[in-house]
């Protein structure tokens, strides 16, 4: 493996997470509803994945549970948005804070075990293509569900009558409440949807990226999964985007520190956030009209009775 | 996080605080100490010594002295949580990151009778003692170690920040290398944190990707050594024995033991015979442990053994004068035979032989 391909494999593996827990959100976001707590869902996911997966030791009930751990979060955060009108902002918050101190309690005994690494799916002879041949045909599962995902959560947004349904009711929900559209409903599976990726980034953060729990672990990338939510105009294309050129953009400062380049490492640290702020802002520059954030976007839904 | 027991025990706490008035320390029955740490308990590395530190307190004296901890505290909020501590009715609380230090300042002398111990930093008061190891001890000997072992002769660092502490490991542990090794080339990367597992082990990635067969770290989690296990490569674990996550690859940890100071100020304040000091521990006073040193040919292992008996001696001091700075010019001596402990403390130059530049 050269420098390049083992450079480029590194980016994958950083980018994935965030894209995975950015699709979730996203759909929670075009239903109109804000979610904050992506950290804590999917530190969630991580605890309850690594869990699973020591417990049964499988990779594959690991994953489930992780899904499942966080879709329940976001059943909480679901029950008091939706059940009880409460300020979204301020129950994403909750959720998050609730998620870094029960994943801590739950992960507790297994702090120190730790699991092998996945195996990456191989396709034979296209992986042996030079390059590119183990980028793409040599990834983990995570990888290819990540792209496959990405595809199916934009042609369900725009390509579908459920998609355009969830649109509106996050545009405007008392005017798709008016038409009869079922608001509750959907923003239910979207919240349960974002949960669910929240959860699954988190379980490849402990099975495939480190492949151990610590508390905490997930250090933030909820929050950048949330502003790539923003930055990325509510687009799934342009999530893909954001994440790779984040992820990009991380491996790549440390390799130049590890180049002795030159540049200060604190500077280094910056460049993620601002290429991903920058290209994002150029790529929606080009596209020529404003996109903004949905309608009814963190606004309680009370209808009249 | 507050641990259950900080409210638990708020009532009687506060009775001890009203009894605590005088400013002559006096003996006391029951004490409290209470602990701040900079990561999780479960990070593997730093703060996970310190609980250990902590638990040992509690088995000393059962019965005797109650402890608490508040983990993950944020550099930057942590007044807040010192504070906390210190209006509960701990007699003794000890913050355990660099950055704690002006608010522990802060929080010390507006609480003049309870006292404070801060790890790493270099401000004191009457009632805030400083403290911490010379980790640079055991750098060194790693540093040999790579140096020996390496085969791209390239070895590699994992940093966390750019400030002295880490600057000081970095030198040792290339000291250590260039004693055995000449010719060694060095690569650094700072994480720009102290815990983030995936982003530690990214940077260690990196280096291995560019080259490096010998991986140092002076961040928390085990996810650098992981990685270089993953590569067939080598590491050494840091702040605690990383051997499960690199059976391996680990060839030694330098392992930070502060169950006997922490036993031994606890004691101090029971007995109303505290006082603020600065203690610098290394290997000679077991503040600073090697883990067993395996994956290695037996005369590599003999050297690190022979140079530990050294330092421990006080026969081999790491930083021995000459040493030179990366321009080739002799760094001025202020010890006596090696560099001054201040100028090891504040250090902010890289030897000759390291080609980066410290980020300014």
């Amino acid at each position: 493996m050269t420098t390049f391909e083992a450079i480029l494999l590194t980016i994958v593996t950083a980018s994935t997470p965030l894209l995975i827990a950015a699709l979730g959100e996203l759909v929670t976001e075009r239903s109109g509803v804000l979610n904050l707590g992506v950290e804590g869902m999917m530190v969630m996911g991580a605890a309850c994945s690594f869990a699973a997966a020591v417990t049964f030791d499988s990779t594959l009930l690991g994953v489930a549970a992780g899904m499942l751990a966080g879709a329940l979060m976001a059943a909480l955060f679901a029950l008091l948005v939706l059940g009880f009108a409460a300020n979204q902002t301020g129950s994403g918050l909750a959720l998050t804070i609730l998620g870094l101190g029960l994943s801590g309690l739950i992960g507790a005994p297994f702090v120190g075990a730790r699991r092998d690494p996945v195996a990456p799916v191989d396709i034979p002879v296209l992986s042996d293509i030079p390059v590119i041949g183990r980028l793409l045909f040599e990834q983990d599962l995570f990888v290819y569900a990540s792209i496959v995902l990405t595809i199916l959560v934009g042609l369900y947004l725009m390509r579908t009558r459920s998609g355009l349904t969830l649109r509106s009711i996050g545009e405007n929900h008392t005017s798709a409440n008016a038409l009869g559209l079922p608001v509750w409903r959907v923003r239910f599976w979207a919240i349960l949807f974002g949960g669910a990726c929240a959860g699954l980034a988190g379980a490849y953060l402990a099975l495939v990226y480190t492949r151990f729990w610590s508390p905490g672990m997930t250090a933030g990338r909820g929050w950048i999964a949330l502003a790539l939510v923003v930055f990325a105009a509510w687009r799934p294309g342009w999530v893909l985007i954001g994440a790779y050129i984040f992820g990009a953009a991380t491996v790549l400062q440390l390799h130049a520190q590890a180049a002795q380049f030159g540049v200060p490492s604190q500077v280094l640290s910056a460049v993620p956030y601002l290429a991903t702020i920058l290209a994002l802002l150029l790529l929606s520059i080009r596209h020529g009209r404003a996109i903004g954030a949905p309608g009814s976007l963190g606004t309680p839904f009370v209808p009249d009775r | 996080m507050f641990s259950g027991k900080v409210f638990g025990a708020l009532a009687g706490a506060a009775v001890l605080a009203l009894s605590a008035g005088s400013a002559v320390a006096q003996p006391k029955d029951k004490i409290k100490v209470g602990f701040i740490y900079v990561g999780p308990v479960g990070d593997h590395g730093w703060s996970y010594q310190h609980d250990v530190g902590r638990q040992a307190i509690e088995k000393a004296f059962p019965g005797k002295v109650t402890t608490t901890f508040v983990e993950s505290v944020p550099e930057a909020d942590s007044e807040r949580a010192i504070e906390q501590l210190a209006r509960t009715g701990h007699d003794l609380i000890f913050t355990t990151s660099f950055g704690f230090m002006e608010p522990t300042l802060k929080v010390a002398k507006k609480y003049p009778n309870i006292k404070f111990e801060h790890a790493t930093g270099f401000k004191r008061n009457p009632n805030l003692s400083t403290y911490a190891a010379k980790f640079h001890e055991g750098r060194y000997i790693i540093g040999q170690i790579a140096g020996k072992m390496t085969k791209s002769n390239t070895i590699g660092y994992v940093g966390a920040f750019p400030i002295p502490e880490v600057i000081a490991g970095i030198n040792a542990f290339y000291l250590g290398a260039q004693s055995v090794n000449p010719s060694v080339k060095i690569k650094i990367v700072f994480a720009n944190t102290w815990y983030d597992p995936a982003k530690e082990g990214d940077a260690a990635k990196a280096l291995l990707d560019q080259g490096v067969d010998m991986l140092a770290q002076h961040t928390d989690s085990p996810a650098p050594i992981q990685a270089a296990e993953a590569r067939g490569k080598f590491g050494f674990g840091q702040a605690s024995d990383m051997e499960r996550f690199a059976p391996k690859a680990q060839l030694t940890a330098i392992v930070d033991n502060w169950s006997d100071y922490y036993v031994a100020r606890a004691k101090a304040i029971l007995d109303g015979t505290w006082k603020s000091e600065d203690v610098w521990g290394g290997l000679a006073s077991n503040m600073v442990v090697m883990s067993p040193y395996k994956n290695m040919p037996d005369d590599v292992k003999k050297l690190a053994q022979e140079t530990e008996a050294a330092i421990r001696s006080g026969q081999l001091n790491p930083f021995k004068c000459p040493i030179m700075g990366q321009d080739g010019k002799e760094i001025e001596c202020k010890g006596q035979g090696a560099l001054s402990d201040e100028q090891v403390l504040g250090m902010n130059f890289y030897v000759k032989g390291i080609e980066d530049k410290i980020p300014q």
